[in-house]
């Protein structure tokens, strides 16, 4: 990097292109990518909510988000069929736009919320994804054979006393709070677009479970240094640029 | 030696009973065949024993630390998931070896570019080579050509020579005859 002004927006970037597609890939497994766009939604009302309430916007999206994850399998015994999802996403939409229009204070916010304005991450944001990264791919390396294994055999993991918690129940939290970060970074769809294309392409063409991470993951991280060079030379927010390449590149593959 | 699982005059069912009265024993290193027409809950049986569905009636026991493996006649949702044969008999914990030729060679494949009868073997066998002192398989022989039966049924020799249990629910009457040591037909309440 030329200028250390964008070094900390690039590497909290680069461990957040490394951490979603990989979560992306287990959301796709379970069909629950909607759940991913649903939490980044309530992520962004809650970092309003707490910004008007005068706390850090990043403890108010963290903690919202975390709620919907850890809420998700009472909500999704009520709400079945992927409506537990569109209702959370309508919910969050509908609250954070309301408080960015009547709010002066969280307007700005709402619209890095939304725009994705990475270059406007700071120490703070590269200190949190720092310590995210190694803990979100240990967990997710901890918890991948079981998920594998309630997904293929639900019966078998029944059957053998795996319990939903903390397998299922922890993962549903991890993608949660992985979202909520990412949704203060890349915004509301830059973060979508990396927790869905790259899966959406590797699950199309990899061979094999491990050699599907390793796509999702190599396709992921080329979208996001093309992007994030892209966005700075054209000096256009970064979410939507992001998005529309990996869009671009998910076409001509599909 | 002590039964693995034992059934006395067991009646299970999901919301309201739905078997008749069973009693049923399965020692270790048996083979026993569960038959009756279709309807009289076989495989609410199964759901009962594998603590699934819920017991109405009788006493249903089990060896203490019991390990259960239970293949039911649901499809392995595997379509459009990169997943290989290799890494689907890691997941149950179960081992290549003894794999017919047909099989061994594709397990580097993905299950969704197998063909039917393939990944229900595959599959099937994940199942039954798991670590397990009681196997329950439901329907074991549904797609599976003359060859994929033989296998099977000598498989299930091997595994009940090792001391593991099995107990099958299945309408081939020969592979039945064929596989299993002794066959318990349920009837309806009503017949």
């Amino acid at each position: 990097m030329p200028d250390d002004l964008f070094l900390m927006p690039f590497l909290t970037g680069l461990g957040l292109a490394i951490m979603l597609p990989l979560l992306g890939c287990y959301l796709r497994l379970r069909d629950e990518w909607l759940a991913a766009l649903a939490y980044s939604h309530v992520a962004a009302a809650g970092a309003l909510l707490a910004l008007v309430a005068g706390l850090p916007p990043a403890v108010g999206g963290a903690a919202a988000a975390g709620l919907a994850g850890a809420g998700k399998r009472v909500f999704a015994a009520r709400l079945t069929g992927g409506a537990s999802y569109a209702v959370l996403l309508l919910g969050g939409w509908s609250i954070a736009v309301l408080l960015a229009a009547n709010q002066p204070m969280a307007e700005r916010l709402g619209h890095a919320l939304f725009d994705g304005q990475l270059y406007f991450a700071g120490a703070g944001e590269l200190t949190l994804v720092a310590l995210a990264t190694p803990l979100a791919l240990l967990i997710l390396w901890r918890l991948s054979r079981h998920l594998l294994l309630a997904h293929v055999y639900p019966d078998f993991f029944r059957v053998r006393g795996l319990a939903a918690w903390p397998i299922q129940g922890g993962f549903d939290v991890l993608a949660a709070l992985v979202l909520a970060l990412a949704t203060m970074s890349l915004g509301v769809m830059g973060a979508f677009a990396l927790v869905f294309i790259p899966p959406w392409l590797a699950f199309r063409r990899a061979g094999s479970w491990q050699r599907g991470l390793a796509w999702a993951l190599a396709i992921g991280l080329a979208a996001f240094v093309f992007a994030f060079a892209m966005a700075l030379w054209l000096d256009q927010p970064f979410g939507p640029v992001l998005a529309l390449l990996l869009i671009i590149y998910g076409l001509l593959v599909a | 030696m002590s039964a693995l699982l034992t059934a006395k005059a067991l009646v299970a069912g999901w919301q309201q009973p739905a078997t008749p009265p069973l009693d049923l024993v399965v020692q270790p290193g048996e083979i026993v065949g569960l038959t009756g027409p279709n309807g009289v809950g076989k495989s609410t049986l199964l759901a009962a024993f594998a603590g699934r569905a819920r017991v109405f009636d009788g006493q249903l026991e089990k060896q203490p630390n019991l390990r259960i493996a239970l293949q039911t006649q649901d499809v392995p949702p595997v379509a459009g998931l990169p997943l290989c044969g290799r890494e689907l008999l890691a997941l149950t914990g179960a081992s290549a070896a003894g794999l017919p030729p047909w099989l061994a060679e594709r397990l580097d494949l993905r299950l969704d570019r197998l063909s039917g009868g393939q990944r229900h073997y595959l599959a099937l066998w994940a199942i039954l080579q798991a670590p397990a002192d009681l196997v329950l398989l439901d329907e074991p022989t549904n797609n599976l050509d003359a060859a994929g039966v033989r296998h099977l049924t000598e498989h299930l020799h091997d595994r009940a020579r090792d001391g593991c249990g099995v107990l099958v629910v299945s309408h081939d009457a020969a592979f039945v005859a064929a596989a299993c040591d002794r066959v318990v037909v349920l009837e309806s309440a009503d017949a």
